[in-house]
């Protein structure tokens, strides 16, 4: 073995060495990322016909059919596909403008600062559909918006639901319109914040590892606080940004509503046309191909046009 | 106005005064409007904790009773008795912590091995390989949940550990590309000089990567660890798809209100609620007891794993 290796040049055998390490990887990305991203894209064109008796499954060549289908006539598909994307492109900015400015805040030295930094990663450690799901419930009675919840819960604990603050708001006289963006803001500060977890702590991060001899020499040069914000600390944390909004991105996207529907479809058994039960894995392999296709395309557009501001100083 | 008032007021003492103290009220209003937000944060995250804590202890009285707040009246662990039944409780939490631990440490052993070949070894591909890395990461799992789940399917491994652990294994589970990606930029950050003189003392690539460079890198290994064993005790996606069978606590909370509802014949929407919230506080009290003790690691994990800088 040893005889062998001294034949090598040093290009090769960090080849030899490189490829071994990163060996059961390169096993994974074939057979279980690349290959399987291929055949998810050709049973999009196939309806797909499991065999019951001997197992395995053979595939109907249709074309387009189902693209056709999900845009056309799905009942869902289409709006709920808008509506998340929406949903995304508005959380994101939320997301990020909040953890900055969270992070700044934690950023200063106060007491009790490192019991208050675990309380805002504690969302990150119950991020389970499960528990969401049942949280979900809670809020709508210890925050406001009453539907999902039975109404003697929801009476029960009216001392924080928003049918009150609505109620005294139009009271006031105040529109129903300023009302209604009051209420869904409240409703969507917990998610942006149940969201932020991971974000405040690289912000954090970030901001510590700035040199504080920049603040200093910017504050005798005579730069106000205001200036020192947009002219170092923005620039600074820029790469962070751009990390923090690919981050986003992909975690909104994962528990969007979209790619629930797409599992649903998939994995929710049907009455196919040739009468038997069975799975619509085409069709679901459409949806979830389509999804991704649309997330992916914001992402690289989104991270392109911030790439553009990103600072790197080293 | 006095002469010497006057004086004063010209003085720069005066002027140092003022300063002073607006300085000071500044320093005052701003420590108060942190003290709020962050207080108001703080809230809407443990209030609705402390909800479901307070409601699992509580009688269906006490949750319709507009009286009570938080603190039951008529104490009762009946919700939590019947939640321990429906989820097999014990018997799911050993095999929850059997599982998220097993596959965290299956992480640690493959993905430093994979990110220490990304970081130390260039050749021809290298980057191409590495960019790979990045769009497992982007690219959503859902996009290929078809056809992962017919090939286990297929191969006879669906409903047991073995198809999310070759997909482990492979460096292509759960947020694997995440953790490859933390462990390159960790040993791109180490000397290299610890390894030249491994190298030089005759010890192989190997050797140096498992008795060199893993004991340096044991911050990157707990970071890790740490966040594959929470994302592993949460997760919903790989367990419903590819080990449906296999009851663990995210997965048997998603089911506890229907199979309350059908095992006892229960109509009434508050009694599984209740249940629910019963079986909520019983998924997130270890993993809470956990982070209570490590929650340094998890904080300062993220600040040194290399994403930042």
């Amino acid at each position: 073995m040893k005889a062998q290796k001294k034949g090598l040049t040093l290009r090769k055998r960090e080849l030899v060495w490189g490829l071994l390490f990163i060996s059961p990887w390169l096993v994974g990305i074939v057979f279980f990322f690349l290959l399987n991203l291929v055949q998810s894209a050709w049973f999009s064109f196939n309806d797909l016909h499991i065999d019951n008796i001997q197992g395995g499954y053979d595939l109907e060549l249709v074309g387009l059919t189902h693209y056709g289908y999900i845009f056309k006539e799905h009942v869902d598909f289409v709006r709920v596909l808008t509506e998340s994307m929406g949903m995304m492109l508005l959380n994101v900015p939320l997301i990020i403008f909040f953890s900055l400015f969270m992070a700044i805040l934690l950023n200063r030295a106060f007491m009790g600062r490192g019991f208050v930094r675990a309380i805002f990663f504690l969302p990150v450690i119950m991020a389970s559909p499960a528990i969401s799901q049942a949280l979900q419930d809670i809020l709508a009675t210890v925050m406001g918006g009453v539907g999902s919840v039975p109404p003697d819960v929801a009476q029960a604990h009216s001392g924080f639901d928003s049918q009150s603050i609505a109620m005294m708001l139009s009271q006031f006289g105040v529109p129903m319109r300023i009302i209604t963006y009051i209420i869904d803001s409240i409703a969507m500060l917990h998610g942006v914040i149940r969201a932020s977890g991971v974000q405040i702590l690289i912000f954090l991060a970030a901001l510590q590892a700035i040199p504080p001899s920049m603040y200093e020499v910017s504050q005798i040069e005579g730069a106000t606080g205001y200036e020192a914000f947009w002219k170092i600390t923005i620039p600074m944390v820029s790469p962070l940004i751009l990390t923090n909004v690919v981050y986003t991105i992909v975690d909104t996207f994962a528990t969007s509503e979209v790619v629930e529907l797409a599992r649903k479809v998939s994995f929710t058994s049907v009455i196919l046309e040739s009468g038997a039960r069975g799975y619509n894995f085409g069709q679901g392999s459409a949806m979830a191909l389509v999804a991704s296709l649309t997330a992916c395309a914001v992402l690289v557009f989104v991270g392109w046009i911030i790439s553009k501001f990103v600072f790197y100083y080293n | 106005m006095t002469n010497r008032m006057k004086a004063w007021m010209n003085s720069p003492s005066f002027d140092n005064t003022v300063q002073r103290w607006t300085g000071k009220v500044k320093d005052l209003i701003v420590g108060i409007v942190m003290a709020i937000i962050i207080i108001g944060v703080c809230y809407t995250i443990l209030s609705p904790i402390f909800a479901i804590l307070s409601r699992a202890f509580m009688t269906e009285e006490d949750i319709i009773n507009p009286l009570v707040f938080l603190i039951p009246q008529n104490f009762t662990l009946n919700s939590i008795s019947l939640a321990i039944k429906y989820m097999d409780y014990w018997n799911t939490l050993a095999r929850t912590l059997l599982f998220a631990l097993t596959f965290s440490a299956l992480h640690v052993f493959v993905c430093s091995m994979v990110g220490y070949g990304f970081a130390r070894f260039k050749f021809h591909g290298s980057n191409v390989f590495f960019a790979l890395v990045v769009v497992t990461i982007v690219v959503p799992v859902h996009s290929i949940m078809v056809p992962m789940f017919l090939n286990f399917s297929s191969l006879n491994l669906l409903n047991t550990w073995f198809a999310l652990g070759l997909l482990t294994i492979t460096g292509v589970g759960l947020r694997s590309g995440l953790y490859i990606y933390i462990f390159r930029q960790f040993f791109r950050g180490l000397p290299k000089e610890i390894e030249e003189a491994a190298f030089i003392d005759g010890a192989g690539p190997f050797y140096t990567y498992a008795r060199i460079m893993m004991p340096n890198a044991v911050p990157a290994i707990v970071t890790v660890l740490l966040f594959s064993f929470v994302w592993h005790y949460n997760d919903t996606f790989y367990t419903t798809l590819l080990m449906r069978d296999t009851r663990l606590l995210a997965t048997s909370l998603l089911t506890l209100g229907d199979n309350y509802a059908q095992a006892d014949n229960i109509t009434s929407k508050l009694h599984i609620q209740m249940v629910v919230y019963a079986g909520v506080l019983l998924a997130v009290t270890p993993i809470l007891t956990i982070y209570m003790f490590l929650q340094r690691f998890f904080v300062e994990g993220l600040e040194r794993s290399g994403i930042v800088g």
